[in-house]
């Protein structure tokens, strides 16, 4: 069967993101899937137990400091030089902003098509998206080259699938070109042990009826609550309640949640475009005709305020 | 500094957007078009660069003539001049043949410095300022929340799913930015008046010496198959809150076993 790579992605922290273990789950129904780690030296020994756990039949461990240590480029390059040599069936990045820029970096050096935020890819190359907002469904593929694929978080089910990898060391050669932006720091925001927003499966986000700042700690307890995430609207972002990153919406975080809480939030088209794939929404909001309420399959019209606190107690009562 | 700010026409976000019945391209007519919102950040740092460093700012943007329009509303924010890549084999065109075409433009420009929205607010494929950078060989340091000028020296806070990377890069660079950047000005009358005088050069596909049937429908790297209407969610159930709300919410996460 032929390969099909997959760039994994992972933090030190927690290990190998779960959208890496989406893309291995989906690589196994188009070929055999062949992990690429594309880190600092010893990356590949850290993360190749979960890689095997999820189906990886090969492991490509490219480890160099100046992978971690200049932006994107690198990864690039070595990632074009492993697709020439070994022609993979498919190769399948998280549709994360760096997945997306490798991809594109990769299209250019192949002169190969590509196909972003993609939800479903069938065996033959065909990908669905989801485009404007949420109100389009676009069938797409690449005409030239190799499917050259990024998939959205939470696209498929990571299912477990036991492998033992063999893993290849490959060669890191690098031009100038490649170092020319160079990382001097990385710092972490990330607040407590929530799940990545993107990657979450539940999503709790307030809105402009929330407040304050102060206030978003009842967001937060009802996502601490859930095992979710903390989004935001652009309306509650702009009034300083919450940090830029948490937004979701047109120019923010698309999320595609099991289930998204939406927590005095209207439900502009502008939030829609980031949320409105969740399977399952839940929206309390004061105004009954918040636009909010027709994306919801259960809308409580009330004030947040009496509404979660009673939710909070509830869940912890059946506890 | 020469700075060239990349501007891209969008139908607007706030509107009703489609693709077209006949060939599956974005349909130009059914929302009114305005500049990607994140381009005007692009803008706005720009100019800033500009005042706190000296220099010019000249607008580019490929896409059909109405996106004079928007060029229009660049010079009238501040922007000096402006190159419209215009060309009827453009229409169609993927992201690898657009970054064809923009990297030759961009190659007559000589740019120290290339500023860009982080996404479009149509394809938000978020490619570009990579695939440019790659085909120029020059430094992209994408998703800047903050970017500092010092000299020939660019440095960025780039925003990140965990927090932010402080990345460093000389110029010639492509700098793409978030609308965290900055505060967008509006046009002043002044601004207006002063646009009207402000030169437009347009350049075709045999200016840029890019073959017409590598980019556009023809030289697609990728094709749209076909395209329809999501349905709309089926209307879910909507309580007023009694004094049960909470716990009827709960009640209702709890049949669909969230809790």
């Amino acid at each position: 069967m032929a390969e099909v790579l997959v760039v994994v992605e992972a933090t030190r922290e927690l290990g190998v993101k779960k959208v890496t273990l989406e893309l291995l789950t989906l690589a196994r129904q188009l070929g055999s899937p062949s992990a690429v780690v594309l880190g600092g030296p010893g990356a590949a020994d850290r993360l190749g137990a979960q890689l095997g756990e999820y189906g990886a039949e090969k492991i490509y461990a490219a480890e160099h400091e100046d992978i971690d240590g200049y932006l994107v480029a690198p990864k690039a390059t070595v990632l074009a030089d492993l697709v020439r040599r070994v022609q993979p069936a498919a190769v399948l990045l998280a549709s994360s902003q760096e997945g997306k820029e490798i991809a594109g970096r990769l299209a250019v050096k192949l002169d190969n098509g590509l196909l972003t935020d993609v939800s479903e890819l069938a065996p033959d190359g065909t990908a669905t998206q989801v485009v404007f907002a949420g109100s389009t469904i676009v069938t797409s593929r690449v005409t030239r080259g190799l499917p050259l694929v990024t998939v959205r978080s939470n696209s498929v089910t990571p299912a477990p699938a036991p492998a033992t990898p063999t893993v290849e060391r490959l060669d890191v050669v690098l031009g100038e070109a490649d170092k020319l932006a160079r990382v001097l720091d990385r710092v972490a925001e990330q607040k407590g042990s929530r799940p990545e927003l993107t990657e979450a499966s539940v999503v709790v986000s307030g809105g402009r009826g929330v407040g304050s700042a102060d206030n978003f700690k009842l967001v937060e307890e009802l996502a601490d609550l859930l095992g979710g995430a903390v989004g935001a609207s652009r309306a509650a972002v702009d009034s300083g309640f919450y940090p830029h990153q948490y937004q979701v919406g047109q120019t923010g975080k698309t999320v595609s949640p099991q289930l998204y809480i939406a927590l005095g939030i209207s439900g502009a088209i502008q939030h829609r475009a980031g949320m409105q794939t969740s399977k399952t929404i839940v929206a309390v909001n004061k105004d009954p005709e918040a636009p909010i309420f027709e994306l919801a399959d259960f809308g409580v019209v009330g004030d947040l305020f009496k509404v979660v606190p009673q939710a909070v107690e509830e869940i912890r009562k059946r506890r | 500094m020469n700075i060239v700010v990349l501007v891209k026409q969008v139908p607007d976000s706030s509107m009703d957007r489609s693709l077209r019945s006949d060939d599956n391209t974005v349909d130009r007519g059914s929302a009114s078009n305005v500049i990607n919102e994140m381009d005007e950040y692009a803008i706005e740092e720009a100019l800033r660069v500009k005042e706190a460093h000296g220099g010019e700012v000249t607008v580019l943007t490929m896409g059909p003539s109405q996106a004079t329009e928007s060029i229009r509303k660049a010079l009238q924010l501040g922007a000096d001049k402006a190159v419209h890549v215009l060309d009827d084999a453009l229409a169609g065109s993927c992201a690898v043949a657009t970054s064809r075409v923009l990297a030759a433009a961009l190659g007559q420009l000589n740019p120290d410095l290339v500023l860009c929205g982080a996404e479009s607010t149509d394809g938000r494929v978020q490619v570009m300022p990579h695939m440019l950078a790659e085909r120029l060989g020059i430094a992209a340091l994408t998703g800047a929340r903050k970017l500092t000028v010092d000299g020939s020296t660019l440095t960025v806070e780039r925003q990140t799913e965990e927090g932010y990377e402080v990345v460093t890069a000389s110029t010639p660079a492509i700098v793409s930015v978030w609308d965290t950047i900055n505060q967008v000005r509006l046009a002043s009358f002044k601004g207006i008046m002063a646009a009207k005088k402000k030169p437009v050069q347009t350049l075709s596909l045999a200016d840029l010496g890019v073959p017409a049937e590598e980019v556009g429908t023809a030289g697609a790297t990728s094709e749209v198959v076909s395209h329809r209407r999501r349905p709309p969610r089926s209307v879910g159930q909507r309580i007023t809150d009694d004094g049960t709300g909470g716990v009827r919410l709960v009640e209702f996460l709890a049949a669909e076993k969230f809790v």
